[in-house]
């Protein structure tokens, strides 16, 4: 579809360029102002240029350290969420029932977790894994397997990422389920005639109909789980020790809990580049996608 | 005559293919897509019912041994949520902002989506970029400055404060939902609305609004569900008349340990909305959750 240039459309953009602008322009003004300044308590301060920076990103000292072990922490976390939720929400999304009531049912029951607040996710699976009073933790118990998450480092991880998969492996079916549902019948039908085998018929017709939404969803899954708090927050309070603690955990009891400034100052902005970064790549790829796509249908 | 039936047996025969391969593909696959279907489900519902039974027992019961239901049931957590105002009054407080975020996002986000998916202006790709870069921005990062701000200009502790600063995520999800199935609006209808003499605020309203209601009510409803599950920024800017559920649900640890029945019926009345939401939107949550761009 080709548009109309027309830069009256600006006029339509303004309210939302001034409510983001304001929630977004102005606070992240601050953060830029704290990051080069050093204080001594009292709203004194005084210039401190790129110390913070120097201090964040050399590994040789505590804060560079800390903040390289939460970015790895947090790198390793997304990986085995994306290795674990996106096949799995295939398989679901594989799995949805074609017509009928239960395809209400699924739908609704499937995108629950979604809508449940993150710190009562936090709380679900830390009742849920206790040893003595929930579920899981208990019949884990039962089997022989020493599982506690709040003492074992490895326990808590297992226990996030099942948590997390729980949380969110319905977003990434529920899009492929999207792009599933824009196939036509005459797809199938075609790789019926042909005598198709089911493994052919994906490799050949659902997965190329799956990958924009597909892209999105592994997108939006790394993003989100790059910024996760609230949940392993809840969950172990990034702990035993620093095992789960992620890069935004560390960042807000910076921030927060010892109210350092401008060491919390200088992560954001770091942080907040790595996302961008990530950002861009992200939306580079869907615009191409796009532009490819337009120019197959013209 | 004979050529006819020899036509219709072949049709048979050419028939017969394509059916047989078709119950070869979907004879194993039907049971396994129930068996992996129900294991998920089962998977999904099972922390969700650990809470519920749990909201049902007393804290005796919770704490005295596992049991797989509540022995005798017990509605007092509810009854306490219910009546005691420092505990409803957190839902409310909730709703309060939520709605308000929900309203502001997307009358904001209606005519700058109309914007990007008709026009092209000065600056349009960057600025669509810029908004949804904030969509992806850490809340972690805003938290403190956020704080900050609102303090300075008097709204900390309200539910507007908390309504802005959702804003900073949900309009430009909006914007990027309503985008999509603004897009799926053939042009031709514009200017044929145009022609026959409506203004624009009357075509809009009147035409463009109607023929996109699902999309509306697809952004809305994931404004209300990214408001509704934060929490960070929720309890950063607000203190005591504001406090949402999430925050009061802390609450629950006292000095004489933790009340674990109350802690999970206050969770179970959190997952209450947004299962009467989901219902609304059910035919529309899958193209929902690939922002209408499917």
């Amino acid at each position: 579809m080709t548009k109309t240039v027309n830069n009256k459309a600006w006029f339509f953009v303004l309210p939302v360029f001034a409510i983001v602008a304001f929630s977004a322009v102005l606070p992240l003004m601050t953060v830029v102002n704290y990051s080069v300044q050093d204080t001594f308590g009292n709203n004194q301060f005084f210039w401190n240029g790129i110390g913070w920076f120097q201090e964040l990103l050399d590994p040789s000292s505590q804060l560079g350290e800390q903040f390289l072990s939460s970015l790895m922490r947090t790198l390793l976390f997304s990986f085995i969420i994306l290795l674990i939720e996106v096949p799995l929400g295939i398989a679901v999304a594989l799995s949805m029932p074609r017509e009928g009531w239960t395809v209400a049912l699924c739908l609704v029951l499937m995108a629950l977790p979604l809508l449940i607040p993150w710190n009562v996710v936090g709380t679900i699976w830390q009742v849920f894994a206790r040893g003595d009073i929930g579920l899981l933790g208990w019949v884990v118990n039962r089997l022989g397997i020493d599982y506690n998450y709040t003492g074992d480092p490895l326990d808590a991880w297992v226990t996030i990422i099942v948590m997390d998969v729980w949380h969110w492996t319905s977003l990434v079916a529920l899009l492929c389920y999207a792009g599933l549902k824009s196939i036509p019948d005459a797809y199938y039908q075609a790789a019926r005639i042909d005598g198709a085998s089911r493994w052919a018929v994906f490799r050949t017709i659902q997965l190329p109909k799956m990958r924009r939404v597909l892209l999105i969803a592994v997108l939006l899954r790394f993003m989100d789980s790059f910024m996760i708090y609230t949940e392993p927050f809840v969950l172990t309070g990034g702990g035993p020790g620093n095992a789960t603690t992620f890069l935004s955990i560390d960042l807000v009891k910076l921030a927060l809990g010892q109210f350092d400034l401008g060491k919390a100052a200088a992560m954001s902005l770091v942080y907040n580049l790595i996302i961008l970064a990530i950002c861009w790549v992200f939306y580079t790829v869907m615009t191409n996608v796009d532009a490819g796509r337009e120019r197959v249908e013209a | 005559m004979t050529g006819t039936i020899a036509v219709g047996s072949s049709d048979v025969k050419s028939a017969a293919r394509p059916t047989a391969a078709n119950r070869a593909l979907s004879g194993p696959r039907v049971s396994g897509r129930v068996v992996m279907m129900t294991l998920y489900l089962l998977f999904l519902m099972l922390p969700i019912y650990w809470l519920v039974n749990m909201s049902l027992k007393t804290n005796m019961e919770i704490t005295s041994g596992l049991t797989l239901w509540p022995r005798d049931i017990t509605f007092d957590n509810y009854v306490k949520i219910f009546t005691d105002e420092s505990w409803y009054s957190g839902y409310i407080n909730s709703l309060t902002y939520v709605i308000i975020n929900t309203v502001l996002s997307i009358s904001f986000a209606l005519p700058a989506a109309y914007a990007f998916s008709r026009y092209r202006f000065l600056g349009d790709k960057h600025l669509f970029f810029w908004l949804l870069t904030n969509r992806m921005a850490p809340p972690a990062v805003f938290a403190l400055p956020f704080f900050n701000l609102y303090s300075a200009i008097g709204l900390f502790d309200t539910p507007w404060a908390v309504a802005l600063a959702h804003c900073l995520f949900n309009v430009p999800l909006a914007v990027w939902i309503l985008e999509g199935f603004m897009s799926g609006v053939p042009r031709e209808i514009d200017e044929t609305a145009a022609i026959d003499g409506y203004s624009f605020p009357h075509f809009f309203v009147k035409i463009f609004m109607p023929l996109i209601a699902s999309g509306i009510g697809v952004a809305a409803f994931f404004c209300f569900m990214f408001s509704w599950v934060e929490l960070l920024l929720a309890r950063t800017l607000t203190s005591v008349t504001a406090k949402p559920i999430a925050a009061t649900m802390t609450r629950t640890v006292s000095a004489a340990g933790m009340d674990w029945g109350l802690l999970a019926a206050a969770g179970v009345l959190t997952i209450v909305p947004g299962a009467l939401v989901i219902w609304f939107v059910r035919s529309y949550i899958a193209k929902g959750f690939a922002l209408g761009r499917v």
